[in-house]
């Protein structure tokens, strides 16, 4: 069992970047009630201008030096493609029936991801990213990379300013009236397009943020990276209960946790090695999410329905 | 109303994108069918969307040289070659539609592809039932031409139409088990697996060959191929003292695997098949030095054909790399190329009437010097040149280690 600090290092690395994405789905989700299945190339054309970025600065930019820069142009590109998509795609559809926004969220990504394919420079196959040079550091027996530093940095940060925007500023109580009940809302003089377009560029800008740990820990971005982990993250979101912004993050860790442990032990019980390994990975993480609806149908968190944003 | 025209442009874009993407996989050059000329189609499926598109669209290029060349030349009087590629998007169903697309087109006489194992066995039976001749450049599963009964010696030939010029697995398998085992001085190894059918039966004859030689299997696993955090597993080889890993799949996984192996503090190489030898491998695995790698022919440096193929593909100016599956695919269409010559030959210069069985027929007679060695087939479709060369990451490039011709019982 030696290893087990270190299979909970790598479920939390992992979990923490899941939650990051996570938030996308569970903010607009608990605003507009729309699953926003193009989150996850929300994710990845973020993870593409962090890597412009890094590709226009000079050469021998310090990396270390060259990841805010980066982060703002992820979060750039992330927001804008965001918001144009719930200007020009899902507000004309918001009084239509849930599956045409859904359908449309599909084709969006489908969309997204053809395009990077094809003018993006190169992307037809990963592209590398940048990395820290250096071994891994000891963290209580556990090896943690220096790129995994970044989200085990990012991820607390940003879920306090979030919380901290959500509970202490008046656009995040605005926010908050418009989840509870937009008409209502409306009335009493929230602006609630501005609130609805806000809750996509936040929930955009931390997908960017988990694009570029994405980069730093694997080394490299592709076009497709956006399908699997936007749909990790999704179950994230539901995991935690979808519309609580730290159930998102919650699920997101558990998750990893779940997906680590279930690599690193399940092989090893008397009897279950055929059902063990990397690729049951996902088969158990997926078997904990039904037991968790089964007995929580609103999720971990999901209790608190009246006060998610 | 208003919403409606909305939608309406809505899908108009993404329909829109969706026939730009489809015309950029298309070719339209060489279609000016030139006097008296009889046009003489060779089917071309690979993935040209996809993770693996690199690789597919290497294959459609380098069989769009192979045509182009043939046509310069005038190899075979009287006829123009011409390609068409379809995209199978790596997946089964979509190759088997492809398939059924070329039986339909009656100039298609030959088809070159698919790059996916598991595509090719949705495509090898209607093209079979239509006699349409198929040569993969890249298909290493040996099942494919032998049969499940290769495993205990009773391979009967699957497909009277399926050819390839790679090689299989079972030889790759074999030569790497030896290198790894005589020469690298590994003995014990930890397996690891894409579950996909190149990957599976790559790893499943590598561990019979390797076990056969001495050599211990520490330890096994299967990963997601679109997977690209594999740290669990790395946590969990580390507990097994493996000194080498080895790993059946494409480069896309196993550059980061190799990474976060390594990173983990294990200081042991991660050897593949050809699916992991890409100049791609290194570019996105920072600690890829010292891994290994098989693939198919001798190094490319060492064939003087193999120059003029890679000066040919440069001055033709293919905006994709030719990637590893592009002297394959190079020889596999230009077989094709030469069974329609003989089959021309044999009828008074004039394409036969029943052209995909004349084709067939000439397959058998097919031998020339390709790209990337001594081009023919023996019995049951597989390539006679069984040469296999190990290649080491050196300075951040494959360099080639060692080459031989395996000996498989």
């Amino acid at each position: 069992m030696h290893e087990l600090p270190q299979q909970l290092a790598n479920g939390l690395i992992l979990g923490a970047m899941y939650g990051l994405i996570a938030i996308g789905y569970t903010m607009v989700y608990g605003i507009v009630q729309l699953i926003n299945f193009a989150h996850g190339e929300i994710f990845m054309v973020g993870g593409f201008g962090a890597l412009t970025v890094w590709l226009t600065l000079p050469d021998g930019f310090a990396l270390g030096a060259a990841i805010p820069l980066m982060i703002l142009g992820g979060v750039i590109v992330s927001v804008a493609v965001a918001t144009a998509a719930e200007r020009f795609a899902y507000r004309p559809l918001r009084t239509a029936p849930r599956l045409a926004p859904l359908i449309t969220a599909i084709g969006l990504s489908i969309v997204l991801q053809q395009a990077v394919w094809m003018w993006y420079p190169d992307a037809k196959k990963d592209r590398p990213f940048p990395q820290f040079d250096g071994g891994p550091i000891d963290v209580l027996g556990a090896n943690v990379q220096r790129g995994d530093l970044f989200v085990l940095i990012a991820a607390p940060l940003c879920m306090v300013a979030l919380g901290l925007f959500v509970t202490k500023t008046r656009s995040g109580r605005g926010m908050q009236a418009t989840a509870q009940d937009p008409d209502t809302a409306k009335l009493m003089g929230i602006n609630t397009d501005r609130i609805i377009v806000m809750a996509f560029a936040i929930g955009a800008a931390f997908a960017a943020i988990a694009a570029v740990a994405y980069g730093l820990k694997n080394g490299q971005v592709g076009f497709r990276m956006g399908f699997l982990m936007g749909l990790k993250a999704f179950t994230a979101a539901v995991l935690g209960g979808i519309g609580n912004i730290y159930g998102a993050m919650l699920g997101g860790i558990v998750l990893g946790v779940a997906e680590s442990l279930a690599t690193g032990y399940i092989g090893d019980i008397p009897g279950m090695d055929l059902f063990g390994g990397g690729a049951w990975k996902d088969v158990w993480a997926f078997a904990l999410l039904i037991l968790v609806l089964l007995f929580r149908p609103q999720g971990l968190l999901g209790e608190r329905v009246a006060d998610r944003a | 109303m208003r919403q409606r025209s909305i939608i309406a442009i809505t899908a108009a874009l993404a329909a829109g994108s969706l026939t730009l993407t489809a015309c950029g996989s298309r070719d339209d050059d060489g279609k000016s069918s030139s006097g008296d000329k009889t046009t003489v189609v060779i089917g071309v499926d690979a993935p040209l969307t996809g993770d693996l598109s690199a690789l597919g669209l290497g294959i459609k290029n380098s069989a769009d040289l192979a045509v182009k060349t043939a046509n310069k030349q005038e190899l075979v009087k009287g006829v123009e070659f011409k390609i068409e590629a379809t995209d199978d998007q790596a997946q089964p169903s979509v190759g088997q539609q492809n398939a059924q697309k070329f039986i339909s087109d009656k100039d298609v006489l030959g088809v070159v592809g698919p790059l996916n194992s598991g595509v090719s066995q949705q495509m090898q039976k209607p093209l079979n039932d239509a006699g349409l001749t198929q040569i993969s450049p890249a298909n290493t599963g040996t099942e494919l031409t032998q049969g499940d009964g290769w495993k205990t010696g009773k391979s009967v030939r699957q497909f009277k139409t399926f050819f390839r010029t790679a090689t299989t697995d079972e030889i790759q398998g074999a030569f790497a088990a030896e290198y790894l085992y005589q020469k690298a001085g590994k003995k014990k190894v930890y397996l690891i697996d894409d579950q996909k059918t190149y990957g599976a039966g790559l790893a499943a004859s590598f561990k019979t060959n390797f076990t056969k030689l001495g050599g211990k299997i520490v330890g096994s696993d299967h990963v997601n191929p679109d997977d690209r955090d594999f740290n669990a597993v790395v946590a969990k080889i580390k507990k097994t003292g493996a000194d080498a890993l080895y790993y059946g799949g494409e480069y896309p996984a196993a550059a980061p695997l190799s990474q976060q192996l390594k990173d983990s503090g294990q200081n042991i190489p991660l050897m593949g098949g050809d699916g992991i030898y890409s100049g791609e491998f290194p570019k996105l695995n920072k600690k890829a030095e010292g891994d290994l790698a098989t693939s198919v022919g001798k190094p490319v440096e060492q064939l003087p054909s193999a120059k003029e193929f890679i000066a040919n593909y440069k001055n033709a100016g293919y905006k994709d790399a030719y990637e590893a599956y592009g002297g394959l695919t190079y020889d596999a269409t230009w077989a094709i190329i030469e069974a329609v010559k003989i089959a021309v030959e044999g009828n008074d210069g004039k394409v036969p009437s029943d052209g995909r069985k004349a084709v067939l027929d000439a397959m058998a007679k097919v031998k020339f010097d390709g790209v990337t060695g001594t081009i023919s087939f023996d019995e049951f479709g597989d390539t006679t040149n069984h040469m296999m060369t190990a290649y080491k990451v050196k300075n951040g490039a494959w360099a080639p280690e060692y080459s031989a011709a395996p000996n498989v019982s």
